[in-house]
C-alpha cells in the first residue's frame, strides 16, 4: 500500500514538472533545460516571502507565484525571443546556459545551505493515514492535489480557453496561426509564464515536503523523461509517463538498490526513445529514417 | 562557418600546394614562433601557469573531438563528461585491478570510448536534433552511474588513486613532462582531426550536417559515417578522460558532472561552430576563464567576503557569458578573430567587393 502511495506522490511531482517541459515544447519546440533551476527559484522566492511577510503565509505563497509568473515572462522576453528560429542546439544551450547563470545566482543570493520554508511560513506538515494503513505527508497529499488542480486547469485552459485555443494554433503552425491574427510573442510568452508557474509550485511544494537545496536540479532534469516518455507535445502524455517512471523507479528503489533511483528514469527513457522515439502520446514528428 | 580570410593574390597552382597545411611564408613563421614560444613556455612560467597550461591542453584534446562531432558531423551529444569517465575509469580500474602500465590503459581507454561511442551513436541512426541530444545525455547518466556503483562496491568511495605513470623506469611528476606530453596529445589530436575532416570522412560529415537526405542522394552512407564521428569523436574523448585521471592521479565520479558537459560544449559555442581553430580557442578561454573571474575578485576591496562566493559567481559569470555569446555573436571567438583578420587586409576598405567575395 506504502508503495503505491510512493508511486503517487512520485508521480505527481513529476508530472507538475513534466507539464512545463510540454507546455514550452508544444508551443515554442524548444526544449527548456533550465526547467529545474526555474522550479528551484520558485522555492527560494516562496522562502523569501515567507521570511517578508512573516504574519500572513498565504499573501507570502501569492506572492511567491506572481513572482515566478513574472520570472517565466522575463526570460522569455530578455532572452529566448532572440532565440526563435535558431538551431536546436543554439536554443538548448540557451536554456542550459539561462540555467547555469540561475543557479549561480542562487547561491549568491541564497547561500548553498539547505533551507526550510516549511518553518519560515510557520507551518506544519503532519504525517497522514491513508486508505490500509499507508502514510502521506500533508505536503505530499497537497502535492497530488494541486496536480490535478493544474492539470485540469490547463486541460479546460487549453480546451474551452481563447488563448488556450490560440495556443494550440500556435504550437500546430505558427505561420498561419500568426496570419490569423495570433500575436506570437505573446503566446510564447503565456507559455513560458504557465511552465514557470506549474514548475515554481512543484518546486515549493517539494522544498515545503523535504526542504530546499541544489538537489532540486537533478529532479527537474529526471522529470524530463516522463515528459518524454509521454511524448514532449502532450499533457496526457506528461500523465501517463510520470505514472509510468515513477512506478518504475519506486519498484527499483524497493526491490533493487536504492541508488537506482537516479538512472532509473534515463533507462525508462532510452528505452522509449529506441522503441518509440516520439512517446505514448506524441505526434510524430520529423523522426522518419532517412 | 566561417573560412579564414586571405589577402587576394595567393592562388594554389599545383596539388602540392593544394594538400599543404602551411601555405605561405607568413603563415609558416608565424606558425615557427608559435610553436618556439610553446617549447620554451615552460623554462618562463610559473607551477601555477604551467598547470593552467597543461589544463587547456587537456581540454583541447576534448574540445576537439566534440568539435569533430557536433560543429562538423552536426550530431548534438550532451553525453561528453560521460566518455570522458569512461576513459579516466578505464584506467582507474585497469589500473586498480590489474596494475596495468599506461601503454596498455591508454588503448583501452580508446576501445572503450570507441565501443561507447557505438552505443552513443546507435541512437543517432533514427533520432535527430534534440531527441538525439537527449538519449546522449540518458547515457551520461547510465555511465556515471557504473563509475559510482565500482566506486561504492569496491570501497572507493571518495575515488580511485592512480600513481603517475612510468617511462623507462622513472615516474612522470614533474610538471613541465607533463607540459610536453599534453602539449603533444593536443597536437597530434589536432592534425588528426585536421586530417580527418580534409579527407572523404570530413567532406563526408559536411555533407550530412547540411543535409541528410541530400548526403544519402550522393551516395554516402548516413549510418556508416555518423557512426564513424561517434566512434572516433568518443575513442578521442575517452583518452582525453583517461589523461585527466593520470594527469590529476585521481578518478572520481565528482568530476564528471553534468556540468563538464556543458563547459565543452561551452567551449565548441565560445570559440565558433565548424572551426578546429575556435576548438582551441574556446577550450582556452573556457579553462582560464575562472581564474580570470577569481582575480578579479580578489582584486576587489574586501576579497575576504568574497572568497566563499567564488563557485557561485563563476557559475553565474560562465552562464552570462555563454548567452551573450549564443545571442550576439554566434560565430564565437573565430568569428571575431576573422573579423579582425579581414579588417587589416581590407584595409583602407571596410567591405569586401561583391563581385569578389568567396563568403
Amino acid at each position: 500500500m506504502q508503495l503505491i502511495v510512493n508511486i503517487i506522490v512520485l508521480a505527481a511531482i513529476y508530472a507538475l514538472l513534466a507539464c512545463g517541459y510540454v507546455l514550452i515544447y508544444r508551443v515554442s519546440r524548444v526544449l527548456n533545460m533550465a526547467h529545474g533551476e526555474i522550479a528551484m527559484l520558485g522555492a527560494y522566492l516562496l522562502y523569501t516571502t515567507a521570511s517578508l511577510f512573516v504574519a500572513n503565509p498565504f499573501t507570502a505563497i501569492a506572492v511567491a507565484v506572481v513572482m515566478s509568473l513574472t520570472v517565466g515572462v522575463l526570460v522569455y522576453v530578455l532572452l529566448m525571443r532572440k532565440m526563435t528560429g535558431e538551431m536546436v542546439l543554439a536554443a538548448i544551450l540557451t536554456t542550459i546556459a539561462i540555467g547555469i547563470l540561475l543557479r549561480g545566482l542562487i547561491v549568491l543570493i541564497w547561500s548553498a545551505a539547505q533551507q526550510h520554508p516549511l518553518q519560515a511560513l510557520h507551518f506544519s506538515n503532519p504525517s497522514l493515514e491513508v486508505f490500509g494503513g499507508a502514510r502521506i505527508s500533508a505536503c505530499a497529499a497537497l502535492m497530488v492535489v494541486m496536480t490535478a488542480v493544474v492539470y485540469g486547469g490547463l486541460f479546460a485552459f487549453l480546451r474551452f480557453g481563447r488563448w488556450g485555443v490560440r495556443m494550440r494554433a500556435a504550437g500546430q503552425n505558427p505561420l498561419l496561426a500568426a496570419q490569423r491574427g495570433v500575436n506570437l510573442n505573446a503566446i510564447y510568452a503565456l507559455a513560458w509564464a504557465l511552465s514557470s508557474l506549474s514548475g515554481s509550485i512543484a518546486g515549493m511544494l517539494i522544498a515545503l515536503d523535504s526542504g530546499l537545496d541544489q538537489t532540486m536540479v537533478v529532479i527537474g532534469l529526471k522529470a524530463f523523461a516522463p515528459a518524454l516518455v509521454g511524448g514532449l507535445d502532450s499533457l496526457v502524455g506528461a500523465l501517463v509517463g510520470s505514472l509510468i517512471v515513477a512506478a518504475a523507479e519506486v519498484l527499483a528503489i524497493h526491490y533493487i538498490d536504492p541508488l537506482l533511483s537516479d538512472v532509473v528514469p534515463f533507462l525508462v527513457l532510452i528505452g522509449m526513445l529506441i522503441v518509440r522515439p516520439w512517446g505514448l502520446f506524441g505526434t510524430r514528428e520529423e523522426l522518419d529514417r532517412v | 562557418m566561417s573560412r579564414p580570410p586571405r589577402a587576394s593574390g595567393y592562388f594554389r597552382t599545383s596539388y602540392a600546394q593544394d594538400l599543404a597545411l602551411v601555405g605561405t611564408r607568413f603563415e609558416r613563421t608565424s606558425l615557427g614562433v608559435f610553436i618556439l614560444a610553446l617549447l620554451a613556455f615552460p623554462f618562463i612560467a610559473s607551477a601555477f601557469q604551467l598547470d593552467l597550461a597543461c589544463q587547456v591542453f587537456l581540454a583541447c584534446v576534448g574540445a576537439l573531438s566534440l568539435m569533430l562531432l557536433t560543429g562538423y558531423a552536426g550530431q548534438i551529444s550532451l553525453g561528453h563528461a560521460g566518455l570522458m569517465a569512461a576513459g579516466a575509469f578505464t584506467v582507474g580500474i585497469l589500473f586498480r585491478e590489474t596494475n596495468a602500465p599506461f601503454w596498455i590503459t591508454l588503448p583501452a581507454a580508446a576501445l572503450v570510448g570507441a565501443l561507447l561511442g557505438i552505443i552513443f551513436g546507435l541512437p543517432s541512426l533514427r533520432l535527430r536534433g534534440l531527441y538525439l541530444a537527449v538519449s546522449t545525455l540518458a547515457l551520461h547518466f547510465v555511465v556515471i552511474y557504473i563509475g559510482g556503483e565500482y566506486e561504492s562496491r569496491r570501497g572507493f568511495s571518495t575515488g580511485i588513486v592512480i600513481d603517475p605513470p612510468t617511462l623507462g623506469g622513472v615516474a612522470i611528476s614533474d610538471g613541465r613532462v607533463w607540459y610536453f606530453i599534453l602539449l603533444a596529445a593536443a597536437a597530434a589530436t589536432l592534425l588528426l582531426c585536421v586530417n580527418l575532416l580534409r579527407a572523404r570522412s570530413g567532406r563526408a560529415w559536411r555533407a550530412i550536417r547540411a543535409h541528410e537526405t541530400v548526403a544519402e542522394a550522393l551516395g554516402i552512407s548516413i549510418a556508416g559515417y555518423k557512426l564513424l564521428a561517434f566512434v572516433i569523436s568518443s575513442a578521442i574523448t575517452a583518452v582525453a578522460g583517461a589523461l585527466f585521471a593520470y594527469y590529476r592521479g585521481f578518478v572520481s565520479v565528482e568530476a564528471f558532472s553534468l556540468f563538464l558537459t556543458i563547459q565543452y560544449l561551452a567551449m565548441v559555442i565560445i570559440g565558433g561552430m565548424g572551426s578546429l581553430l575556435g576548438a582551441l580557442l574556446g577550450a582556452a578561454f573556457v579553462t582560464i576563464f575562472p581564474y580570470i573571474i577569481e582575480t578579479g575578485l580578489l582584486a576587489l576591496p574586501g576579497a575576504q567576503r568574497y572568497a566563499s562566493l567564488l563557485f557561485a559567481v563563476n557559475y553565474a559569470g560562465f552562464g552570462l557569458v555563454m548567452i551573450l555569446f549564443l545571442i550576439f555573436e554566434p560565430l564565437g571567438l573565430v568569428g571575431i578573430w576573422h573579423r579582425i583578420q579581414s579588417y587589416f587586409l581590407l584595409w583602407p576598405f571596410k567591405h569586401r567587393s561583391a563581385s569578389g567575395s568567396r563568403r
